[in-house]
């Protein structure tokens, strides 16, 4: 009869147990950050939420009448911006992993990276002063030409402070991320199904569609959510682009723009006190479940297609 | 006499110089015409626009009539591939551009760099005070997110397994997610219930940077830590040596370079977030070496404050707006060069 050997077991010294154990704690750490964050938004915006809407800034009927042209503006916002972005992220990436010069492909990835590396107040120091008067006579032509559309409804802003120039600034910002990911989805397509296109006669744009977009598909849908949390939480940009108003309208062009929840909060935050310091803290936690969503999908969406990736 | 054989490979196939003779066609056809349409003042840009357009559609049509339709899509798609690289491209040329113009005089001019906004209406001044905050607060945002961040990847990648790590792993992601003014409102609901109503200091400054840097921190150093091969490892451990001095021996030193750009990246993340610091660090015209007390100023909110609230003299707010956005683009890049020169010279090298 034999039995089975015993396992040896490592020898446990005291450094093992502490290095181990700091090492769990700093992981417990992010659980205790998290919570901490969601219960200290939580405890400040109650008061928000049961307050006599009659002492909140500009006295709608209730808090919710408050933050609905907030949510509406915040969505909106980052949808043209998504809009915009992703088409073009989508071509750059593919100008980077396929058609640009292998030498070069790399210092090209580098310069959307620098995108990535100017801080917001810059971006809207830039759409502010630069980009809004250099675009105003565009949309004096829209609306004066297009003005039947909805969408660019007279009468046209003077300033060219408007929700599209904020959509654009936005968009030139989420591009990097959506960039970058993209990138890497379309360069792990595998290389035999590229060659097995190429080889039963399709030209690159066809060998792409058939090969290349479908593998990454999941990942631009994945890229495209990550950079619209991106885009729903910026603040300083659209705060220092945008000119605002409390109302609801998908007119582009105008002088009347729904403001974005985190912008609101920026512009009256300093001037706050009392009540409306919880009012503004209750709107930045239905932005954190807004965004809290929107990166959980696009990580689900991640981890989905890690279980049918690679060559198979 | 027979006919010269065709050579079928590149039969029914445009020249490769095609192309290019085409671009140049184009440009010069329509940067010639406004030329002359102008009088000698042409406008170079709208030329150069309206060329590229003609190039694009002639390009089209010249190989849907002599390579045929697939040929000619495959054609389009590559110029506007290319389109959409220059069109990314435009907006960082143009801001870089605007931002040396209007900002390096201001910047040079002496007492940008060397004296603080105390005292100061319409012109002079400086930024001393905001790039000393922009250090400190960064500075303790980077103490408190490295240790933290560094052992939870160490967690992750050597200890974590089960239900924990996942956890983790899925909260660092929705930590990435979290919105750079929802991280400030956050630490002023922490600092208001430790220290009362209204308190502003540098401290929680750096506190809801760590909030934006720790997962950026954690990311980074894990996918580089799983980097590090196994036999490296398993070798250590053949010779007697713990776990945890194997870690520190022969892992982190494998990994170091890897790690310290991944820090750089995240410093020069959140070396220009300006919302949590509007929130909770305020603002001031003083030095204020001091992070523990009183308000600090930053240079993001320099660059904010300037731009928000412009005295009687408006146009030296705005150019010291404009040089306080040099002086944060200067240090990002500054921190990103370092990082691609450490990442270059001491990473191990990989295939691909």
């Amino acid at each position: 009869m034999t039995t089975a050997p015993a396992r040896i077991r490592a020898k446990q010294r005291p450094a093992d147990r502490i290095f181990r154990g700091s090492a769990t704690l700093a992981g417990g750490l992010i659980l205790i950050i998290l919570a901490a964050v969601a219960i200290f938004l939580i405890a400040q915006s109650i008061p928000a939420f049961v307050v006599d809407p009659a002492e909140i800034k500009g006295s709608p009927d209730s808090f919710w009448t408050f933050v609905g042209p907030l949510v509406f503006g915040t969505v909106w916002a980052a949808a043209l911006a998504l809009v915009m972005a992703v088409p073009i992220a989508v071509g750059i990436a593919l100008f980077i992993s396929h058609y640009a010069p292998r030498r070069l492909a790399q210092s090209l990835g580098y310069v959307v990276d620098l995108l990535a590396a100017v801080p917001s107040v810059v971006f809207g120091l830039w759409g502010g002063r630069v980009l809004a008067p250099a675009i105003q006579p565009l949309y004096d032509w829209l609306v004066t030409h297009l003005g039947w559309i909805p969408l660019f409804a007279p009468p046209v802003s003077g300033t060219g402070r408007t929700i599209l120039t904020v959509a654009i600034v936005l968009a030139v910002m989420i591009l990097p991320i959506i960039t970058a990911l993209c990138r890497e989805v379309f360069l792990q397509t595998p290389l035999l199904h590229e060659e097995a296109a190429l080889a039963l006669g399709a030209t690159r744009w066809e060998m792409i569609r058939i090969a290349v977009l479908p593998f990454g598909r999941s990942g631009i849908v994945s890229a495209a959510m990550l950079g619209l949390g991106r885009a729903l939480g910026e603040t300083m940009a659209v705060a220092m682009v945008l000119s605002p108003a409390a109302v609801i309208t998908f007119v582009l062009t105008s002088s009347q723009n729904p403001s974005t929840i985190a912008s609101n909060i920026a512009l009256n935050y300093p001037e706050a006190h009392g009540i409306g310091v919880n009012v503004l803290i209750a709107t930045g936690l239905i932005l954190f479940v807004i965004t809290f969503l929107v990166n959980s999908i696009a990580r689900w969406v991640v981890n989905r297609r890690k279980d049918f990736s690679g060559a198979n | 006499m027979s006919a010269p054989i065709a050579n079928t490979l590149t039969a029914g196939k445009l020249p490769k110089s095609a192309q290019w003779t085409l671009l140049a066609g184009c440009l010069g056809v329509f940067v010639i015409g406004d030329w002359l349409l102008q009088n000698g003042d042409p406008n170079w840009i709208g030329a150069v626009l309206l060329g590229v357009v003609a190039f694009v559609i002639l390009n089209f049509v010249l190989a849907l009539l002599v390579e045929g339709r697939r040929q000619a899509v495959d054609r389009l798609v590559t110029s506007l591939v290319t389109a959409a690289f220059v069109v990314a491209v435009i907006p960082l040329a143009w801001l870089l551009e605007t931002v040396l113009q209007y900002g390096l005089g201001t910047f040079l001019n002496g007492t940008f760099l060397n004296s603080s906004m105390r005292n100061v209406v319409g012109e002079g001044g400086g930024a001393l005070h905001a790039i000393v905050g922009t250090l400190e607060i960064t500075g303790l945002a980077t103490l408190i997110s490295v240790p933290v961040g560094l052992m939870t990847a160490i967690y992750l990648v050597e200890y974590g397994t089960g239900r924990l790590a996942r956890g983790i792993t899925f909260l660092v992601d929705v930590m990435t997610g979290i919105p750079s003014i929802v991280a400030g409102l956050a630490t002023y609901a922490l600092f208001v219930i430790l220290l009362g109503e209204g308190s502003k200091s540098g401290l929680a400054g750096s506190v809801s940077l760590s909030i934006l840097m720790i997962p950026v921190v954690v990311r980074s150093s894990e996918e580089i830590l799983k980097l590090v091969p196994n036999e490296l490892r398993e070798a250590s451990y053949a010779l007697g040596v713990p776990k945890w001095l194997t870690i520190l021996r022969i892992v982190l030193p494998t990994s170091l370079a890897g790690i310290t750009t991944g820090i750089m990246l995240a410093i020069s993340r959140v070396i220009g977030e300006t919302a949590p610091l509007l929130v909770v660090a305020g603002f001031t015209t003083s030095m204020n070496y001091n992070p523990f007390a009183e308000r600090m100023m930053s240079l993001p909110v320099f660059v904010y404050n300037q731009y928000v609230s412009p005295g009687t003299e408006a146009g030296f707010y705005i150019e010291r707006a404009w040089a306080g956005a040099l002086t944060l683009i200067l240090i990002v890049a500054l921190l990103n060069v370092v990082a691609r020169v450490v990442s270059y010279f001491f990473s191990p090298k990989l295939p691909r």
